[in-house]
């Protein structure tokens, strides 16, 4: 497997624009992960976070920009190329994205099964290594189905670290999670972080447990990066932007009601004209 | 009223869809077999999905070739007994069941029980981003995911179709010598001189290899292209038992051409 070089950031965006189709959700992104650095990625709900992520992991390539995952250009690599970068990263779905069709333990197992030639005993003291690690390890024979969502979450996460990637990208991992599972769970994050001098990506609108573990942070709205900085620059920020985000304020530059489309104005005429 | 022309436009756009539709099913197909090494290396993949498919199947197919079994000893009993030759109940069943009745009616209830259960396994996978996240982790869903399911669709539909064939024929011996009273010596002697090995048994045994491939197929695609939602996996489900029925059906007759028309 090839190492990173210690000093480059293991991911890069340039002027990166983001989008489906025709329709851009984010533009004019700049940003660095380096190794050992925990980042997080907030902003509210469908301003683009998980369309981030996806971008890093190479599921959708950048309308504009450049993405740079260990040192390549993620849209200009072969398949080959691709399995192998994502090899070194792991990455927790906002779902969990369980397989159903295997128990947790197998779920834990599944990327080394796949990815490693290593024995059946070491697979048995490695899962449930990882599985002690969230809380779970008397949980291993359990089925999916017969796990809490809190409990799947764990679960995916313990899946995400099982090959210590260098790169850990986690969709909103404090989602759905007790006040105590979240808590370890940041810390977690954070030990795992410097233990492997892993890079981490935090996507979260849990403002005080992932600014108690990151090093940067990044704020994303309105299509765009609004502000970016260690978790006591923002804190301190007397952007408007910033503080009704953290301040959870209703009233501010960014609106809680969904924007008027003229698709939307075309339906209420056809509907209103229905009844 | 629609103008001749929009409804031109419609049809060809049908026609365009249906085609792009049996290319993506030929891509699909293609991909599953160029990736079957795995099926090799990792014996243990196939061999599960071929205990949980067969298990599937396993009563639904020994109940049906049960019945099947009885209403053809009843049927064969009246048709022969006309012609006063009953003792050729055991061939008539036996020949019924290898050649027809063992791969197609084994291939439709396969289609209505393991085939929905792979489309709507394959579809819920999607539907809970299990298949992105494979896809995210390095695996290969079709490799990982499909081609176990294919290989053990494949391999278990001739065992079961056998297994059809054989309740079958004690649903007809049951019928002809115990209820009826057909000489049980006859009952067996003609049957064991009148089937072929290779003429009725290979051939019904090629038979469900092929609707097996055909069903499989059809129920893996229909999976993999359903529309993540509950109406998408609910279609898709329904998209099994219909494409994969009338598959059968037509290859059928295809299959009963080439083998048995010389």
């Amino acid at each position: 497997m090839n190492s990173h070089n210690a000093n480059q950031p293991i991911v890069k965006f340039t002027n990166v624009a983001l989008g489906y189709g025709d329709f851009t959700v984010l533009r004019d992104i700049d940003l660095e992960v380096r190794p050992g650095q925990v980042v997080t990625m907030m902003g509210g709900s469908g301003s683009g976070k998980t369309t981030l992520l996806r971008a890093a992991t190479g599921q959708i390539t950048a309308q504009k920009g450049r993405i740079e995952v260990f040192g390549s250009d993620i849209a200009h690599v072969s398949g080959e190329r691709l399995r192998e970068l994502r090899q070194r990263m792991g990455v927790l779905f906002q779902q969990g994205a369980l397989f159903t069709d295997l128990n947790v333990f197998e779920n834990v197992a599944f990327p080394l099964r796949e990815h490693t030639r290593v024995s059946e005993n070491q697979i048995t003291e490695r899962v449930l290594d990882k599985l002690e690690a969230v809380g779970l390890r008397a949980a291993a024979h359990l089925n999916i189905s017969e796990i809490s969502g809190g409990m799947a979450r764990r679960v995916a996460l313990a899946r995400a670290v099982v090959l210590e990637p260098e790169l850990l990208l986690y969709d909103e991992p404090f989602a759905g999670l007790d006040p105590i599972s979240l808590g370890i769970t940041a810390q977690l994050i954070r030990n795992l972080t410097d233990r492997l001098r892993c890079a981490s990506i935090l996507i979260t609108h849990d403002v005080a447990e992932s600014f108690a573990i990151a090093d940067q942070v990044y704020m994303v709205g309105q299509g765009r990066l609004i502000a970016s900085g260690t978790p006591q620059a923002l804190s301190a920020s007397q952007d408007a932007y910033v503080r009704q985000f953290l301040d959870g304020q209703p009233d501010g530059p960014i609106a809680f009601n969904y924007p008027i489309t003229p698709a939307f104005t075309k339906w209420l005429e056809q509907h209103t004209g229905r009844s | 009223m629609r103008s001749p022309v929009l409804s031109i436009a419609a049809l060809g756009k049908r026609v365009r869809q249906r085609i792009t539709g049996l290319g993506a099913f030929m891509r699909l197909a293609g991909g599953i077999l160029a990736r079957s090494g795995i099926a090799l290396r990792r014996p243990g993949l196939v061999s599960q999905q071929v205990h949980f498919i067969g298990n599937y199947s396993l009563l639904i197919i020994a109940v049906s070739g049960l019945f099947v079994g009885f209403v053809l000893g009843l049927q064969g009993y009246y048709t022969l007994n006309r012609y006063g030759s009953e003792e050729a109940l055991g061939l008539l069943v036996a020949l019924s069941l290898t050649r027809e009745l063992g791969p197609v009616v084994t291939a439709l209830l396969f289609a209505g029980r393991a085939g929905t259960s792979l489309t709507a396994e394959i579809g819920l996978m999607k539907a809970g981003e299990q298949l992105a996240a494979m896809e995210v982790m390095a695996v290969d869903p079709i490799r990982r995911v499909l081609v176990p399911r294919f290989w053990g669709g494949v391999i278990a539909m001739p065992v079961l179709a056998a297994v059809f064939s054989m309740v079958g024929v004690i649903g007809g011996w049951i019928v002809g010598v115990l209820l009826i009273g057909i000489d049980p010596g006859a009952f067996w002697s003609q049957m064991q001189n009148g089937v072929d090995v290779f003429d009725d048994i290979l051939n019904g045994v090629i038979k469900s290899v092929v609707f097996g491939i055909a069903v499989t197929l059809v129920a893996l695609h229909a999976g993999w292209t359903a529309k993540a939602t509950p109406e998408g996996v609910s279609r898709a489900t329904t998209r099994t038992v219909v494409s994969g029925s009338l598959l059968v059906l037509g290859l059928d007759f295809v299959l009963t051409a080439l083998m048995f028309s010389s």
